[in-house]
């Protein structure tokens, strides 16, 4: 075997492996599109079989007064409807240690709908109203996580509006208003301008 | 006959001195309490306009009980021993006391200008009465217009008199030791020019010619069944949210003498929208919601005071008020401007001047009671949506820190809290002054 011959196989192996390299980053990015900057680490992978996403959940930080973003595994689906379903249901779901839920235990997701005006709408049962804490602070970082969830993981999705029951509410606990949708992507903790 | 003649003109005579002396004490006796001639206002309701003879005692005018019973359906009963006078209308009373310039009304304490005052057999209490005591408790709202000394019974604006209003009614003139004089406001107030206009300044309907801040809504957070937060040693906020508006409102009432509606001033459950209509219904010139935070941890601290974040819609009202307007014929002939609006929009036209409200709050709060890390916030809140005025709500503390709870549900720290609150609706109040 003469050198060249030697550089020849080399060579082409080197070419097989970033072939490989580059189709999985491909499959990859296609499957789970790029997180938005300011999210964590992802957390612990879905079984591989199941196809999935990696989409930005909202759970509250270590001080209880604001947002923590969280990548985590989320079903993939078809459409930006059953999708947005598969997010508001891990939304919903128990929140990853060490991050606490900010939505009440128990509540479940009724019905999501997408206009093609890009209007959401979030139809929650009434657990998220009967088993709610209160508080401003509370109430406000319950309401930013789900309309966060939709706007930041649902790019068609311009404003969010919350239903108890299929119904539309005047508040969760009393303070925030959800007769109007929310426009996309509430601002955390809005300050004076 | 010529001797029953000189029987006679003794007795006469001696009647007429008598007269004169009886007069002449009168006189020296009212002079002596410093009480002058009568003069009157004019009360205009929606069935017309009626006198009510007031009189001024000690450059205070009053208005005669018996005189108020027969206009407003009110029963009038003394109580010689608690050394008062109860009124009651439908049920609801207020008693008025002879020693100390203050009325209980539907056991609320309300101060007067002076105390009930008694002339001959007649009790008399100062014309401030009818709006800060009797107005409370009574079905229509009753504003007092001094320059124009109109009393105005469930009528929004007053339509102007065929005949010269009760203004043209010359006040006393001044004694030289001043007992008699009139108020200055009532004695600057100038008749109407013969052939005035309907809209002449004097009359101009909806125009506000007293203070700024004459109404101001304390809307205490939940009631009923809704308790809001609770805390980890059992301290519930609808409990601290009450007790923290009712000093408040002792505070605004008996220091500034402004009105006060509570949206609730007892254990029950309160809709946002009744809150808004308390406010939105009384005119009120201020409201300011009182709430006890809770957060996803037990380290959360210090006070928040929240105004409202518009969204698309709002800030287009807000660009667009004038749009909003609309000119309609008031009775007399003149017109009126006023503001269409949804009502859950209510708040856009005022979202400046509660960002300036819910500044000085912060500044007074800071003074007093810890502060959060981000104090001041601008958010979507369902209870200032709707408010047609300026409007704040406070969070004065997290409850779900156990040792804020500790704070919060102690008296001091109440008062606290309360006394910051109104230090900055006195600041308010004083930067409306300057506005006018």
């Amino acid at each position: 075997m003469t050198r060249t011959r030697l550089w020849q196989i080399g060579a082409t192996g080197l070419g097989v492996a970033l072939v490989a390299w580059g189709a999985s980053r491909i499959v990859e990015r296609v499957v789970a599109p790029p997180p938005p900057p300011g999210a964590a680490t992802p957390a612990p992978a879905a079984p591989a079989s199941v196809p999935h996403i990696i989409a930005t959940l909202y759970y509250a930080s270590s001080d209880g007064r604001s947002l923590a973003a969280v990548k985590r595994e989320v079903p993939l689906a078809e459409g930006v409807r059953a999708q947005g379903r598969e997010i508001l249901i891990s939304q919903l779901a128990p929140a990853p240690v060490p991050y606490v839920s900010l939505t009440p235990s128990g509540t479940k997701l009724r019905a999501f709908y997408v206009t093609d005006r890009g209007d959401a709408f979030v139809d929650l049962t009434s657990e998220i109203s009967t088993e709610h804490p209160g508080g401003s602070t509370r109430e406000l970082l319950t309401v930013q996580a789900i309309v966060n969830a939709v706007t930041a993981n649902l790019s068609a999705v311009q404003r969010v509006q919350i239903l108890i029951d299929g119904k539309e509410a005047d508040t969760l606990a009393g303070h925030v208003d959800l007769r109007r949708p929310f426009e996309r992507r509430l601002v955390v903790g809005g300050r004076r301008r | 006959m010529p001797h029953a003649a000189r029987r006679l003109l003794p007795a006469a005579s001696r009647l007429v001195l008598a007269a004169i002396l009886l007069s002449a004490a009168t006189f020296v006796l009212l002079e002596a309490q410093g009480v002058a001639p009568a003069t009157s206002l004019t009360v205009v309701t929606r069935d017309g306009r009626r006198p009510l003879q007031t009189t001024f005692i000690n450059n205070q005018e009053f208005v005669a009980l018996d005189d108020v019973a027969a206009m407003f359906q009110v029963t009038v009963r003394e109580d010689a021993l608690a050394g008062g006078v109860t009124i009651s209308y439908k049920g609801r009373s207020i008693i008025a006391s002879t020693d100390q310039p203050m009325a209980m009304v539907a056991g609320r304490v309300v101060t007067l200008p002076a105390p009930a005052a008694r002339v001959g057999r007649r009790l008399l209490v100062p014309i401030d009465f009818l709006t800060r005591a009797l107005g409370p408790i009574y079905d229509q709202p009753i504003e007092l217009r001094r320059p124009q000394r109109l009393l105005l019974v469930g009528v929004a604006d007053a339509p102007p008199a065929a005949t010269p209003p009760a203004a043209t009614v010359a006040p006393p003139a001044p004694s030289a030791d001043g007992a008699a004089a009139p108020p200055p406001a009532a004695a600057a107030a100038p008749p109407p020019a013969p052939g005035a206009s309907p809209s002449s300044p004097a009359l101009l309907p909806g125009a506000r010619t007293g203070p700024r801040l004459q109404t101001m809504v304390i809307d205490a957070g939940h009631g009923g069944d809704d308790q809001g937060v609770r805390g980890p040693n059992g301290g519930v906020e609808k409990q601290i949210a009450l007790e923290v508006a009712r000093r408040l409102r002792t505070l605004v009432e008996t220091r500034l003498g402004v009105r006060v509606v509570m949206t609730r001033d007892d254990d029950r459950a309160v809709t946002p929208d009744t809150r808004d209509a308390a406010a939105n219904n009384s005119k009120a010139d201020l409201f300011l919601s009182v709430h006890v935070n809770g957060a996803f941890s037990q380290a959360a601290a210090g006070a928040e005071i929240y105004y409202l974040r518009l969204d698309r819609d709002g800030e287009a009202v807000r660009r667009n008020a004038a749009a909003t307007e609309i000119v309609l014929p008031a009775v007399g002939g003149s017109t009126r401007t006023i503001d269409i609006v949804r009502w859950d929009l209510a708040q856009s036209f005022h979202v400046d001047e509660s960002a300036v409200f819910a500044s000085m709050l912060e500044e007074e709060l800071r003074k007093q009671v810890p502060m959060s890390e981000q104090p001041l916030r601008q958010e979507p809140m369902r209870m200032l949506a709707g408010a047609n005025m300026p409007a704040a709500l406070v969070e004065i503390g997290y409850l779900t820190n156990p040792a804020q709870e500790r704070l919060l549900q102690s008296s001091d720290f109440q008062g606290m809290v309360a006394q910051a609150m109104f230090d900055a609706v006195v600041r308010f109040r004083d930067r409306l002054e300057v506005e006018r």
